[in-house]
């Protein structure tokens, strides 16, 4: 299937179509809201990207860094330069720990290398323990939202789901549901011999793992399994405990909404002695994927990215298809270029087109990525690589043409008047063929003037030419 | 600047403006040989064939002391890709004449300083903003001055006015579900205001709403500004 495809599928899902409204213009209401209430907002956000900047500027030194404190709290420092290597990473760990079953929180970093599928392959069983990823592996399906996985579901949905999948029938109820999610997690916790979660940031001068949650789940993963492996793709470094403030201000404000997130998990070395939580080992896979190349690469950008999902609501195009039509792991506007980096620009040479480029994205992102931009620049490298349709480029290259030249673009206007003429109906044209079709089988187009506003220019002259006649 | 869709599509909101302008004291020039501004190229990521374009209509309109245009897209890309599109002395001209470069309701208000006029329909009015006006040149505010203050008229805001209406170029006939899924949600918006005409700024997206609300059979029209301003010809 195309993409144009897959969208009007998700357009024609009207459980996907309510599910999406709701939830993104709750998202965008918080977030303006908190916003709102936060008049050092802008000015955090400037510094958000200040550091950013700073930091991939010297991004080896900063990993260096972040290495070196991680090993003196004890904690092990991994390197995978893949998604297949970072796998093969988590597996080996998880293996040798003799683990049979493996609780997650919620991390795009270990969706992006498929981590699942390969520890089921190894025996070792994943159980995801945010609500809405819980959700979308007892479905079998993959996150449709960076933040909110299951974000295309209804809660209808869930109630069937559980209902379906764990033999529990209980209400369409919010509250009813996460209980029931809660008991059946709750033993998982206990009998786990990993813990696998993500890394929202990593502190390089302290050797800090943060991770921010809602739902507790972060806390019960890295302190009751005996091992907890963190896989974070390597450009979420960031300097100091200073810099982290800056950044938990403005990323729970972004995503949610929130002022902080219910939970904010500071983790440095595994459990010390003396300690009475924590595991006995800690791992951080650090994953390039991609990424590294990116540092001086058009996509530069995009690694500024905190995946706050703020550009995915606020997208008229992801609220009305949802995250699964795009394809890949990372939805919406970041996620086409996400997906450009990791897979190559040749995979995005029909998502590059999926924007308005209407700029909210840019206008909501905390740290100010410029999408709509590099969404262009990818475009364009589709151009230049002769990835854009045969066809395209023709119909592009005319139009070029046409527009460098005044007498080929009358002449195009009096063609135009001239082909239009059997389907002019009461001042507009409703239907036409292709390639017009594309336009008017949803709306009507107003045909080419029976003279144009250069045409009309002589007369507007002579119209200015006697002396002032004053309104009429 | 009377930009490709004015030209071709929308000649009588170019004519108003001109008489608008002259009633205003504005000595209007028209440059003959306009096409377009390029954007449709320089959106779809043609660069090359985008600053050709862009080349020649910044050298027409060189000697203007202002230059006007009746779109925020077409002014946003005079003002904010022109200078980084062309090289050299072109580029140097292009930043000189992106200062001088208005979209019309920031011409009336902060050049002209004129933001009361009468206005050409009764009833309410709601204003959507146009992407590029809006986040591009960070332009709300004029438009709704003139509207607020327009004699004969009501202004209502529309919910959501800040969302885009799918028009997007080349996105609009690219991925057209999706496109006219977006615009029908800006047009159940506008409808639900009670409104008799919505106005923008910008022809893409006027197309766009008045495409789709002429196809559903709507009573509200779509307009320009300048549609709503009684030129006083």
């Amino acid at each position: 299937m195309t993409f144009r495809e897959r969208a009007a599928t998700a357009l024609r899902d009207t459980h996907l179509q309510e599910a999406l409204t709701i939830a993104t213009t709750r998202f965008i209401d918080l977030r303006r809201r908190a916003f709102g209430e936060f008049p050092e907002g802008d000015a955090l956000r400037d510094r958000a990207r200040e550091i950013k900047e700073a930091t991939l500027q010297r991004l080896d030194h900063w990993v260096e860094r972040l290495v070196e404190r991680v090993e003196a709290r004890g904690g092990r420092v991994h390197y995978a330069s893949g998604a297949a290597e970072a796998r093969e990473i988590v597996v080996d760990i998880a293996r040798r720990a003799g683990a049979r079953m493996a609780v997650k929180t919620k991390s795009m970093a270990t969706e992006e290398v498929e981590l699942n599928d390969a520890l089921e392959r190894a025996g070792i069983a994943p159980v995801e323990t945010d609500l809405g990823e819980y959700i979308i592996q007892l479905a079998h399906e993959k996150p449709s939202h960076i933040i909110a996985p299951a974000i295309h579901k209804t809660k209808g949905q869930v109630a069937e789901l559980f209902a379906r999948e764990l033999g529990r029938q209980v209400a369409a109820d919010p509250e009813a549901l996460t209980r029931i999610a809660r008991e059946e997690l709750r033993e998982k916790f206990l009998k786990a011999d990993v813990g696998i979660t993500g890394a929202n940031f990593a502190v390089a001068e302290t050797g800090t793992i943060v991770l921010v949650t809602n739902e507790g789940n972060g806390r019960m993963a890295t302190s009751l399994p005996r091992v907890h492996i963190a896989l974070m793709g390597v450009e979420k470094v960031i300097p100091s405990m200073t810099d982290l403030m800056v950044f938990l201000a403005i990323l729970a404000r972004s995503a949610t909404g929130q002022k902080l997130s219910a939970y904010t998990t500071l983790i440095q070395g595994p459990r010390r002695p003396g300690e009475l939580e924590g595991p006995d080992e800690l791992h951080l896979v650090l994953l390039d994927n991609g990424r590294i190349r990116q540092l001086a690469g058009p996509l530069r950008g995009a690694l500024d990215c905190l995946r706050c999902g703020a550009c995915l609501n606020v997208c008229p195009v992801y609220r009305q298809i949802g995250g699964h039509a795009y394809g890949y792991t990372y939805p919406g506007p970041i996620g086409i270029l996400l997906t450009a980096m990791l897979h190559g620009e040749g995979a995005v040479k029909e998502l590059a087109h999926a924007s308005s480029l209407c700029g909210a994205c840019a206008d909501a992102c905390p740290v100010r990525i410029d999408i709509p931009r590099m969404l262009i620049d990818l475009r364009g490298a589709g151009v230049s690589a002769r990835t854009a349709p045969p066809a395209e480029r023709l119909v592009f290259r005319t139009l070029a043409r046409i527009l460098r030249s005044p007498a080929l673009y009358r002449l195009s206007i009096r063609l135009g008047r001239l082909a239009q003429r059997p389907f002019v109906r009461d001042g507009a044209l409703p239907s036409l063929p292709l390639p017009f079709r594309a336009w008017t089988s949803t709306r009507d187009l107003p045909p080419v003037a029976a003279r144009t506003f250069s045409e009309r220019w002589a007369e507007l002259e002579r119209e200015a030419a006697p002396p002032p006649t004053g309104p009429r | 600047m009377v930009t490709c869709l004015g030209d071709v599509f929308f000649p009588e909101t170019g004519v108003r403006i001109v008489r608008l302008l002259r009633r205003l004291g504005v000595h209007v020039d028209f440059p003959r040989g306009q096409t377009c501004c390029g954007l449709p190229l320089f959106n779809s990521g043609y660069r090359a064939e985008a600053a050709a374009v862009a080349a020649r209509t910044a050298a027409l309109l060189r000697d203007a002391e202002h230059v006007v245009v009746p779109s925020g897209s077409c002014a946003w890309m005079v003002k904010h890709e022109y200078p980084g599109l062309l090289a050299g002395d072109a580029g140097r001209a292009a930043r000189d004449l992106a200062a001088r470069t208005y979209e019309l309701s920031q011409f009336l208000v902060s050049v002209v300083g004129r933001t009361r006029f009468r206005s050409a329909i009764r009833g309410r009015l709601t204003y959507h903003d146009s992407c590029h006006l809006l986040r591009g040149l960070g332009e709300s505010r004029a438009p709704r001055a003139i509207l607020g203050d327009l004699e004969g008229a009501r202004l209502v805001e529309l919910p959501g006015a800040d969302e885009c209406c799918g028009f997007g170029g080349s996105f609009s006939v690219r991925l057209p579900e999706v496109s006219t899924a977006i615009l029908d949600a800006k047009l159940a918006r506008v409808e639900a205001t009670g409104a008799d005409c919505v106005v923008a700024c910008d022809a893409g997206c006027l197309m766009q709403m008045a495409g789709g609300l002429r196809r559903r059979g709507s009573r509200v029209r779509a307009a320009h500004l300048a549609d709503v301003i009684e030129d006083g010809a």
